[in-house]
């Protein structure tokens, strides 16, 4: 009864073993590697354009996960209050999340045009500024300009799933904290948080993964340029190995990324763990 | 329901006066819809617009003086976007349908069957849907390579299962579980074999997470980038996402209007199933991130 199970085994434990050989060794596209040991991982050790990738992803996923995860709350919490035309609202908040990425970029692309941005524009005629801002020419321009984009896609998924975990909030909680004296910021610190914390892990993990392997969004928008200031590890591991050939050197960068991986699903695992202890089995 | 919602959700705020409401609470929704949508307003302001306004500074960026229907009419009979289209239509049902099938049989054993290790096995499929396909990608390519799969599209319908069905099989299972064990054990009394309990008894009930794994999966299928594109070559098996940016780039000439009606019609499928299955989408999503 398990034809999933041999899928899987054959197109995703088997790759990824694969990929972690491969990452020890010198494969070209169309030629099966050698083993080298770990040469590859110190070759890219030292490669500047690695180490910049490597500080790129951590900046890029820091910054986007704060900014997705204050930014989701918030707008969780507004959607919460009640609204009119709610079911609505939240349907057409889902939409940058749904639309397919690659295409959505697309439109951040034009928008952020160096000759013809809009935002440039606009922001000439009111005067704000004198010339059309370069938005992907400049390193950390681009930087933030990635980044905008990715926290735009990412921001309804954290809103929907943490409304989810808001709406599973008893209410009697609040009327005990109201009868208690609580201000609606106390409110906030010591019943929805610790309330919430359980999905905001889980949500959280997800949305770091997923901004840590980032590759479409990049790759439409800068390529990993300019002078690589955008390159995160998963487009610099799919440049060297598919448009470059290096098959190994890629697999090895791919691979570099796991051991992040792990630690923040562990971290995340154990956060987990402890609250649902703390509220003596409360939740689910 | 709907009564307890605005019950939790208006609490204390008749306490509220109506102009703190609307600085608190409606302006910064306005500005969160704003900002979400307006990459789409963008997109169908440009695909309609013609070429000279596009590029011309005086005008007013934000209407449309003279709409055009030029930028479709390339894209249709110039592209081989309608290929697109079709390519990217038939490996999303089919992986999608693949998937679920594996998956169904999947969840109702690991949760039903309870075999030693069934436990374990949940798990690996949850961390499974964790692996990204960033980090696949390349060996996915050697082993493409050696099945001499390369540009087909059977590349795409047996890779993106990888990515579907632990998601898929971790949805339903929490479906099944909500299924109450007492009805499969009347069937079996009853002479029923596994197969006929899991067609007759469990399927039927579990059609909502059926609907919910499906629409998910196809969603995630059709946006699919990095596969199509490290596994497809040629223009006529590519899919739109891939298509739209490779084909219609032409060195430093950005056909804009064509990019952006690409763009908008790659997005339109999508969002009109999701609009017709919101309620399950959103299930979907939030089941799979609960637990």
């Amino acid at each position: 009864m398990l034809p999933a199970g041999a899928l899987l085994l054959v197109f995703l434990t088997y790759p990824l073993g694969l990929g972690t050989w491969l990452g020890f060794t010198d494969a070209k596209i169309g030629r099966p590697g050698e083993w080298i040991g770990a040469e590859n991982f110190t070759y890219l050790y030292g490669d500047s354009v690695a180490r910049l990738s490597l500080f790129n992803t951590f900046f890029y996923t820091i910054v986007a996960s704060v900014l997705k995860f204050v930014l989701g709350l918030w707008l969780a919490l507004l959607l919460n209050k009640h609204l009119p035309f709610k079911a609505f609202l939240r349907a057409i908040v889902l939409l940058p999340f749904i639309a397919p990425t690659a295409l959505s970029a697309i439109a951040f692309w034009w928008i952020y045009d160096p000759q013809f941005s809009v935002v440039s524009w606009l922001l000439v005629k009111m005067g704000l500024i004198d010339r059309y801002i370069d938005f992907l020419g400049d390193p950390w321009m681009a930087r933030f300009s990635t980044i905008f984009a990715n926290v735009w896609r990412g921001v309804p998924f954290v809103a929907i799933t943490l409304l989810a975990g808001l709406q599973t909030i008893s209410p009697s909680l609040y009327e005990a904290a109201s009868l208690d004296g609580a201000n609606d910021r106390q409110k906030f610190w010591y019943v929805t948080l610790p309330m919430l914390t359980p999905i905001i892990a889980v949500v959280m993990t997800f949305s770091v993964l997923f901004t840590f392997t980032d590759f479409q969004l990049i790759y439409v928008l800068t390529r990993g340029g300019p002078l690589n200031a955008t390159h995160l590890m998963a487009t610099l591991s799919f440049q060297r190995a598919i448009p470059g050939g290096a098959l190994g050197e890629g697999a090895a960068l791919a691979t570099a990324m796991v051991p992040f991986l792990l630690a923040a699903i562990l971290f995340s695992y154990f956060g987990l763990q402890r609250r649902a202890w703390q509220q003596g089995g409360d939740d689910q | 329901m709907s009564q307890e919602k605005i019950q939790d959700s208006s609490g204390m705020a008749y306490l509220d006066t109506p102009t703190r409401r609307w600085v608190t609470v409606y302006l910064p929704v306005l500005c969160f819809l704003f900002i979400l949508l307006f990459p789409f307003y963008w997109m169908g302001m440009t695909s309609f617009k013609p070429n000279e306004e596009l590029v011309s500074k005086a005008a007013n960026p934000f209407w449309i003086n003279n709409p055009t229907f030029d930028h479709f009419e390339r894209l249709l009979f110039k592209t081989e976007y309608p290929q697109w289209m079709w390519n990217t239509i038939l490996v999303s049902v089919v992986s999608t349908f693949a998937s679920l099938f594996a998956s169904v049989l999947a969840a109702y054993a690991i949760e039903r069957l309870r075999y030693r290790g069934s436990k374990q096995v949940g798990l690996t499929i949850f961390l499974a849907y964790l692996v990204p396909p960033s980090i696949l990608f390349i060996p996915l390519a050697a082993i493409v390579f050696q099945l001499g799969l390369f540009d087909t599209r059977w590349a795409l319908i047996l890779t993106y299962p990888t990515f579907l069905i632990p998601f898929c099989t971790w949805l339903l299972m929490g479906y099944f579980r909500s299924i109450p064990y007492e009805l499969e054990e009347c069937a079996l009394i009853d002479g029923a074999t596994r197969l006929q309990v899991l067609t007759k008894i469990i399927l039927p009930l579990a059609v909502p997470g059926l609907i919910s794994a499906g629409i998910f999966a196809f969603t995630l299928s059709w946006n699919e980038f990095i596969y199509a594109l490290t596994f497809i070559s040629s223009s006529e098996t590519k899919t739109v996402p891939v298509g739209v940016l490779t084909e219609l780039v032409e060195g430093d000439v950005y056909h804009w209007g064509a990019l952006m009606a690409g763009a908008l019609l790659g997005s339109l499928p999508v969002a009109v199933l999701y609009s017709f299955f919101v309620e399950y989408y959103v299930s979907g999503m939030t089941g799979a991130v609960k637990e």
